[in-house]
This record gives C-alpha cells, structure tokens and sequence, in this order.
C-alpha cells in the first residue's frame, strides 16, 4: 500500500507528467491530482476506450489481455494501465 | 265505366260481374239520387239505343253457384286417346281471403302434445318446491289484505360497511442483470473454475495440517479487502511509471536500441562510448559502488552493490537492482548493516543473490521474497569470515543439490558455503599462503588478503586468486592442500583477475601498480602488458570477443582494447565521469552492446559501445555462426603464438 503511495509521488515528481488519475471498475474515479471537472471527463472518456480496447484484444485471442494503452496527441501523451479492478491514467507532456 | 248513369237505365246493364255492379249502382243510385237532381242527363256515346219496349222488358237474373272466373273449356291431353279432351269438371271455388291461424283443435295430435306439456310444468313446479307453492299460495292469500286497515312496516338489518382488505406480500428481491459473454469472458470463467478446483483438491489434501493457517489467512485476507484501495494498483503503476520514464529518456531509449555512431568509420580504429542512462539513488549519496552484476535471464536488471573502500569510513550497505526500463529508481532495495563489498548472482536461478559484507558477513538474498532481509545469513555462525568478503561467486549445485558458493576474504581464506535448508554451512576449501617476507612467527596471525577470485568457465575447479601482495594463484577445488601455481602479477595490489570467457587458458589482472596484464596460464611471465597512467580498479572481458576487454582506472576512464585490431594500444580511452570522480567497477552485458561503470558517488552509468569496438572478425565465406566461440579461440590462439 505504501509502496503504490510512493511510486504514484514519485511518478508526479517526475518531468512533465501533469496529472495522475486513478479509476475504479465502475468508471469512478478515486483519487486524482487534476481538478474535478477534468478528472470527471478523463475518466469517463477514458473507460469507455479501455472496454474497447480490452474486448478488441481477448476477442482476437482470449489467452490475451491488454497491458497498457497510449494516446498520444499533439499536446501530451494519455498513458492507460489497466488492472483487474482499477485503472491508472497518467497524463504527460513528453519532451520533444 | 263511366260513373255516370242514367237514372232510368237501371235496367238496362252492361253484363260484367252482377256484384260488383250491384255495389256500383247501389252507390251511385244513392249519389246519383241526390246530386243527379240538378244536372242534365249525359248519354254515353256507346250506351245502346233501346226502344221504350224494349226497355220495360223484363228480364230475369238468376244467381249461379258458378265462378264466373273459372275456365269454361279446359282441354287436356289424352295419352291414352292420343288427342286433347275437354275436361267438363272444373273447378269453380274462387278464394277470396284465406288466413292461417294459430288456433290447436284439442282432439288434435299436437292440441293434445300441448296439454300434456303444460301439465307437466304446473307439475314439475309443484315436485320441487312444495313449499314454495304453499308459500305462494298463501302469499296470493295475504296479499289480499285489508283495503282499509293495513300497513305495512319493514326493517333492514344492520349491513356491515364494506371493507377492502387486502395484504401485499413481500415482493422477491429484484436485481437487473445485464452481462455479456463474450469468448474471452467465457475463458475466463472457465480459467477461474479450473483454479477453484485446484484449490480445493489441495484443501482436501492438506485439511488438517493446514485449518490453523488457513484462518489467519483468512483474517488477512479479510484485512485486505477492506482496505480495498489502491494496494492492487502495484502493477499498474509500475508499468505506468516505466512509461513515464520511458517517455522522459525517449531519445536515450532510441539511441541504445538504434544509434550506431557512423562517425566510426573515419576514425580508423578508435571508437567511442556513448553515454546512456544515469542511475543513482538518493539514499545511496554517501555510499561507493563496490560491485556490479548482470541478471543473467533478464538482460536488463542488474546489480549493484555499495559499501565503502575505505577503512576509515564504514557505515551501512546497500543492495540495489535497477532495471534499464526505469532508470530513475531502483526495482529493489536491500539494506545491509555494513557495506556491500561483492555480490553474485546464481547463473540459473536469477532471484539468489550472494554478498559479501565489509564485515567478514556473507548473505544470501531471496529477490522473489519481498522481505527485506537476507533468506540466509552467516552472522552468527562460526565460520565467518573475520574481515572483509571481498568475492564471492556462486559455484553449481553439489551432489546434495544444494546451492553453494565460494567467497574469498581478507582474511586469507577461501570458504565454501552450502544452503542447507535454513542455514549456511561453511567448508574451508583452502587458505592462502602467506608470503616469505613475514616472518615465521607472525604467519598464522598476519593474512595473505585475498581480493580477487575467478572460476575457470569450462573447467569449475580451476580457480585463480588474486592478492593484496600482487600474486595470482591458481588453485583447484580439489587440493586443498596446495596451489598449483603461482604467478607474479604486480607490485601492488591485484584488483581483479578473470579468466577468458572463450580460451581456456588465457586470463586477465589488473592491479593497483597500473597495470593490466594478460597471461595464459602455461607460462609464468604474461602474454600481453599494458599500462594505464593510474591504478586499474576492474577490468571485463567481452562476452563477444575474446580479444576485447574493458579496464575502468582511478581518474575515470574507461579503457577499451581489442587485441585483434591493436596489440599496444586502446581503442577508446574515455572519461566518462565528472573530475575527481574514481570509478571502481565495470561490466559488460551479456546481450547488449552496453557497459556499466560504477563510481565513488554510487552512481552508475551507462554507456554504449560503438561499433569500432564491436568488431567482429571477418568472415570468411562458409564460415557459420554457429563455430563462433572456435573462431574466438583461434584468433587468441593466433594472438599468443605470434607474441611467443
């Protein structure tokens, strides 16, 4: 429990990463460093891409599950990880 | 017919029907007896002119019993005369009104049904309710009552007020289910149940042994479901954060995959390292790195160990693995109450960890454990060493299976320890000799410190020691009595000495009298000598040549040599640190064309060889991959006869 404390700390210290979202299951989000609105939206647009991607995968080959997930676009990169019961968005403006 | 008649003509009538103008006459007489008075006569143009004899004429009616209407000559055919005959009978009935009614003859058949069948019904109402018909009947009595003296008085009974009761039962718990089965969905409840199974056959097994630690399991786990939370996340985060790494060192990633410094190719021979990743760790600040390895399964991971070379300055030790995905923290973190001064990782279990300690400890960590303390430890046991570890090297498993290594101290010992289940159990293999110049009285107290030890790689009980006096010994597992050879290698201290990992008998030193040598282990006096302008702390074998070796120096260079390209002199000399900044250890990976240095800050870098350095002989046509470590033997080989 401490150790995830610690990881997600150093994450946020690290450059250019501009917020930290982590999800439940249902889509809710839990903890966040971002406002309430953003995070709100992240979340939401965010489950319903990982549900997508995650049945795209298994549907191929269910011995397959899906690690992680990027979006980059032009102004940041949206880095997803699922896990079995909650996800992690990581949002960071990688340097170009 | 004209209405009209003459009042005198009465007589005189047309022949029609005597009735109907019976009737006409009689009304118009009746009129023409009234109205007629004041009109004048009107003849008909057809009446018949009759002489006034004619008129007083009497004639006589007479009244027949016959239809006029009927037909006088019917005429039938005989089929037996064969010619029509009139028929003289006809039939003279005429009909004037016929109605049908409804009235039964009681004689009849059906008057009689009809009879019948009211009288059953008077019956059958009789049969039934004989009382009723008492009833009625004296009903029909009373209701003759008395016109005048009569009343009549009703009550109604109370009528309870309707009530609607009705009972509503608990409605059966609902839930909406919505689910999806999609085939991996399917896969993976099966792979779920397959577990389930599995678990239960081992409960089954193990029932009794194990009901006390299955309920403090339970409790545990019942513990960690409450604090639900974010524990699970371990593994997303890790993967998230090698991203965000990933992300940051983008162009450090790139270049350790892809780069490959085309500038080689006009520099002749020399080549160039370009520096990679960076890892150091805040807490290790104070700490020297002392020890480097390699993972031999995970290419990526490697280990270090930090201490202090110092005497003076002893304090705790670290243990870290970094792995090249992350380089700003390390994966694993080991503290150790005195510095780390060697360490090894087991070639085929790649979660044992070896160490060696400042104080003479030796200990054996267990990396897929999560505890933070060694799974093996020799601090109390009586065979430790009484002064630094200063190598230690995993050896094969022995006859028992048990995993053992081999560590050499400062106290001039070289010990083997087994794991025997929980505890480490040591075996002296053999002690150093002492050299000639202390004297005979002080040799058992005053130690040949060892710094140095290498295990031959095709022939495991051959082994070369390195000491503090400079001499390089070579021993074998199997006397423990003796060495079988000595060579004078330097005048100060042996650093490092390790065997070639392709020719069997050809291995390196390096010492603190700047020196590194090369020797092949038939002749006393080394193969090859080079000098580095300061004292040589670690010096690595290629594990893709045979000729090429790496020397790292006090003044932080690292020095690259391939003795197939220049007998004399280095390919790349490089500083690699910042000023004052002693590096202490070095080594190449196994897979990757990288090398890590590890300095007095405990700092380790990274660096990547350039292809100069890389080279590979060329091959001839038909020569395959496969004859590999042959070629790298025979172009040794070559080497060694041409120095002879």
């Amino acid at each position: 429990m401490a150790e995830v404390e610690e990881t997600i700390k150093r994450i946020q210290s690290q450059k250019g990463v501009q917020g930290i979202i982590i999800v439940n299951a249902e889509g809710i989000p839990i903890k966040s460093t971002l406002d309430n609105s953003s995070t709100v939206q992240y979340a939401g647009n965010v489950h319903q891409l990982l549900l997508k991607a995650r049945g795209m995968v298994r549907d191929i080959d269910p011995q397959n599950d899906l690690t992680f997930l990027r979006v980059r676009s032009k102004k940041n990169e949206i880095m997803i990880a699922p896990d079995k019961d909650y996800f992690l968005i990581v949002i960071q403006n990688p340097t170009e | 017919m004209s209405v009209s008649h003459k009042v005198g003509t009465m007589k005189s009538k047309q022949v029609s029907s005597f009735v109907m103008q019976d009737e006409e006459e009689g009304l118009d007489t009746a009129e023409g007896e009234e109205w007629m008075q004041g009109k004048t006569l009107v003849k008909p143009p057809d009446q018949l002119d009759l002489t006034e004899a004619e008129l007083n004429e009497e004639i006589t009616r007479v009244l027949k019993a016959s239809n006029p209407n009927a037909p006088q000559n019917v005429v039938r055919y005989s089929f037996k005369e064969g010619c029509y005959k009139p028929i003289v009978f006809v039939d003279q009935m005429a009909i004037h009104f016929e109605l049908e009614g409804n009235l039964v003859h009681k004689e009849s058949d059906e008057g009689r049904r009809l009879m019948a069948k009211q009288a059953e019904v008077d019956d059958g109402g009789g049969v039934e309710r004989p009382d009723n018909v008492a009833i009625k009947a004296a009903k029909r009595e009373q209701k003759l009552t008395n016109q005048f003296n009569f009343n009549e008085r009703a009550s109604q009974t109370l009528n309870n007020t309707p009530r609607d009761i009705s009972c509503q039962t608990e409605p059966p718990p609902r839930a909406n289910f919505s689910a999806t089965a999609n085939q991996w969905e399917i896969y993976d409840f099966y792979v779920e149940e397959l577990q389930r199974r599995e678990k239960s056959k081992e409960k089954h097994e193990g029932q009794f042994l194990n009901k006390e630690e299955d309920k403090s399991k339970k409790k545990m786990i019942q513990a960690e479901t409450q604090n639900d939370d974010i524990s699970q996340l371990a593994k997303a985060v890790k993967i998230i954060e090698r991203m965000v790494n990933q992300n940051i060192f983008d162009d450090v990633a790139q270049d350790f995959m892809y780069f490959e410094d085309a500038s080689d190719e006009f520099r002749g021979e020399k080549g160039t390292l370009l520096p990679l990743w960076t890892f150091q760790y805040d807490k290790a600040k104070s700490l020297s790195v002392t020890a480097l390895c390699w993972n031999h399964k995970y290419n990526d991971l490697f280990a270090v160990g930090l201490g202090s070379h110092e005497f003076t300055q002893q304090g705790g030790g670290m243990l870290l693995f970094y792995t090249l995905k992350n380089p700003s923290y390390p994966e694993f973190i080991f503290n150790t109450a005195s510095g780390v001064m060697c360490l090894d990782i087991h070639e085929h279990l790649s979660y044992l960890v070896a160490v060696g300690l400042y104080d003479g400890c030796v200990a054996v960590y267990n990396l897929k454990k999560k505890t933070d303390q060694p799974i093996y430890n020799s601090r109390a046991s009586s065979g430790k060493h009484t002064s630094a570890v200063m190598q230690v090297k995993w050896q094969k498993d022995d006859l028992d299976s048990n995993h053992n290594f081999i560590s050499v101290s400062a106290d001039g010992r070289l010990v083997s320890w087994t794991l025997v289940k929980h505890e480490l159990v040591f075996t002296e293999i053999i002690k150093l000799p002492v050299i000639d110049t202390i004297p005979d009285d002080l040799k058992d107290v005053i130690p040949t410190v060892g710094t140095s030890l290498d295990f031959h790689k095709q022939k495991d009980y051959s082994f070369l020691v390195g000491t503090e006096h400079g001499k390089i010994h070579k021993g074998s597992k199997y006397y423990s009595s003796k060495f079988l050879e000595k060579y004078d290698a330097h005048f100060m201290n042996v650093t490092r000495v390790k065997w070639n990992p392709f020719h069997p008998d050809v291995f390196i030193s390096c010492g603190w009298d700047w020196m590194v040598k090369i020797w092949d282990q038939t002749m006393k006096s080394p193969v090859f000598t080079f000098e580095l302008k300061t004292s040589v702390t670690d010096v690595a074998w290629a594990p893709y040549s045979s000729t090429v070796f790496a020397a790292v120096t006090t003044d932080g260079k690292v020095h690259v040599f391939d003795l197939n390209i220049n007998k004399y002199e280095a390919l790349c000399q490089q500083k690699v640190v910042s000023k004052k900044t002693k590096l202490f250890n070095i080594e190449f990976n196994p897979v990757h064309p990288i090398i890590i240095v590890g300095d007095d800050r405990g700092h380790v870098t990274s660096l990547k060889l350039s292809p100069n350095l890389r080279k590979k002989p060329k091959e001839k046509k038909g020569q395959d991959l496969p004859k590999g470590p042959e070629v790298e033997i025979a172009k040794m080989e070559q080497l060694l006869s041409s120095m002879r």
